[in-house]
């Protein structure tokens, strides 16, 4: 009983999703405020989800079940981080060990299941964005993996989150020393990946290929990803802040570092057009990675 | 007034599809999302892709090519899904009416739900048609 109700209210669907468009909201409004516009108001995004559920569904001639199923994994799963992390903020002995790693799994579902759906809508230009994400996933994968192994090294090897919040209680927040500090740039640059955010947005790339990945996509289904990007937009800078910066965590603390990692990816998505994906791959692969690199080896001497 | 009509009317993505303007409108039409005039106060978007469109707006005069592709696009939108005709090309082919490449004008394709005439139209009048086809969906409830 409590765990359905974690699941699909307080720190799981609900609240998440609430959240979220919220979240989206700011992007939007600051974006605007960027381009000297006025922008939307607030309820903006939630008009729009029910607007997406109102249309109606249309199914390409010849796609698969997936088409329909894989938004569907994806919100699940972006849910299940959601809860997982808000679970372990308010209680940190109740998480279990391992879930780093499942968080880490979990946060690639809901890539796959847009390539899955792309693919399985038999459109060529969707062909195309998922192939290009398909490319990113492998290219932002690295460097964030390592990126967090600094923390595991930091945190004396565990693979606990709750363990990891305890650590930095004691210890301090691990973006105060170097490593950390790298650990957290790389983080940041491929969370930007992740969100699907220019400069790495060529998977959905309005202008070429017509919404890409998501341009079978319509009504429910449409809205269904929609959401599962604005949890998503909830979770990954949760989780940088649960792994980078959790040494003073109340709430008016929490949102104050929430909204300073939404403002610097809106910022960066306002001041970077859009790449080419071997480029992308080249940045990732090459700079950063090396960063990243570079984090774990003063982590390992203890900087 | 039911929730999805009004949510309809708050949030209008439009997807633009052009039938061999002359451009002058389709430039018009971006004036409306800069600075001056930010449509997306109102929740109007500019989407990529034509399932994701609830308006579907309409500039020039349709030829023998585009006039099938208007109709491909329009049955391939999702309903309800509106239909403007901007420009006078649009709204009734103008001095290209007897023009040896013009079959037909975008009414006899799509049913429109509302007419913007100029030539072009300024955006102050393209605001003023929005906004008599929000009132017109929302009172036919
Ligand atoms: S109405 Fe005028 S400006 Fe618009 S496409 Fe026709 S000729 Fe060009």
């Amino acid at each position: 009983m409590r765990t359905l109700f974690n699941y699909l209210i307080f720190p799981g669907f609900l609240f998440s999703a609430c959240v979220g468009l919220i979240a989206c909201w700011i992007d939007r409004k600051v974006t605007a405020r960027i381009q000297w516009r006025v922008g939307p108001p607030w309820y903006q995004n939630f008009v729009d989800i029910v607007k997406l559920l109102g249309k109606e569904t249309i199914v390409p001639a010849g796609a698969k079940i997936t088409f329909l199923l894989s938004p569907v994994l994806g919100l699940l799963s972006t849910i299940l981080v959601a809860t997982i992390l808000g679970v372990t903020v308010r209680l940190p002995l109740e998480s279990f060990i391992g879930d780093l790693i499942v968080v880490l799994y979990l946060l690639i579902i809901p890539a796959i299941s847009i390539i899955i759906g792309a693919f399985s809508s038999r459109n060529p230009l969707a062909s195309i964005g998922a192939s290009r994400e398909m490319k990113l996933v492998l290219g932002y994968e690295l460097p964030f993996i390592l990126a967090i192994t600094v923390i595991i090294i930091k945190s004396a090897g565990s693979i606990q989150i709750g363990s990891i919040l305890n650590h930095q209680i004691n210890f301090g927040s691990n973006l105060a020393s170097f490593s950390g500090m790298l650990a957290f740039l790389v983080a940041i640059i491929c969370m930007q990946a992740k969100l699907g955010f220019a400069p790495f947005d060529m998977s959905e790339s309005e202008q070429e290929i017509m919404g890409g990945v998501f341009i079978e996509y319509s009504g429910l289904p449409l809205a269904i990803f929609k959401l599962t990007k604005a949890i998503l937009l909830y979770t990954m800078p949760l989780l940088l802040i649960i792994l980078f910066w959790a040494k003073n965590l109340t709430i008016l603390a929490s949102i104050g570092k929430y909204i300073a990692i939404l403002v610097i990816i809106i910022l960066i998505k306002n001041t970077n057009p859009r790449l080419r994906i071997d480029q992308a791959i080249r940045f990732f692969w090459g700079p950063v990675t090396s960063l990243a690199i570079i984090a774990i080896a003063l982590a390992l001497f203890g900087l | 007034m039911d929730l999805k009509l009004k949510a309809l009317t708050k949030s209008l993505w439009v997807f633009h599809a052009a039938c061999s303007p002359c451009n002058n409108c389709d430039i018009e039409i971006l004036d409306l999302l800069t600075p001056r005039y930010d449509v997306e106060r109102f929740g109007i978007a500019l989407v990529g892709s034509v399932r994701h469109a609830d308006v579907l707006l309409v500039t020039g005069v349709p030829n023998y090519k585009t006039k099938e592709i208007l109709k491909t696009l329009y049955s391939q939108a999702p309903q309800p899904c509106l239909v403007v005709a901007v420009g006078n090309c649009a709204c009734g082919r103008m001095m290209f009416k007897d023009s040896y490449n013009s079959p037909c004008a975008v009414d006899e394709l799509v049913p429109v739900s509302a007419y913007i005439p100029g030539c072009p139209p300024k955006p102050e009048a393209m605001i003023a048609g929005v906004v008599k086809l929000i009132q017109k969906v929302r009172g036919k409830k």
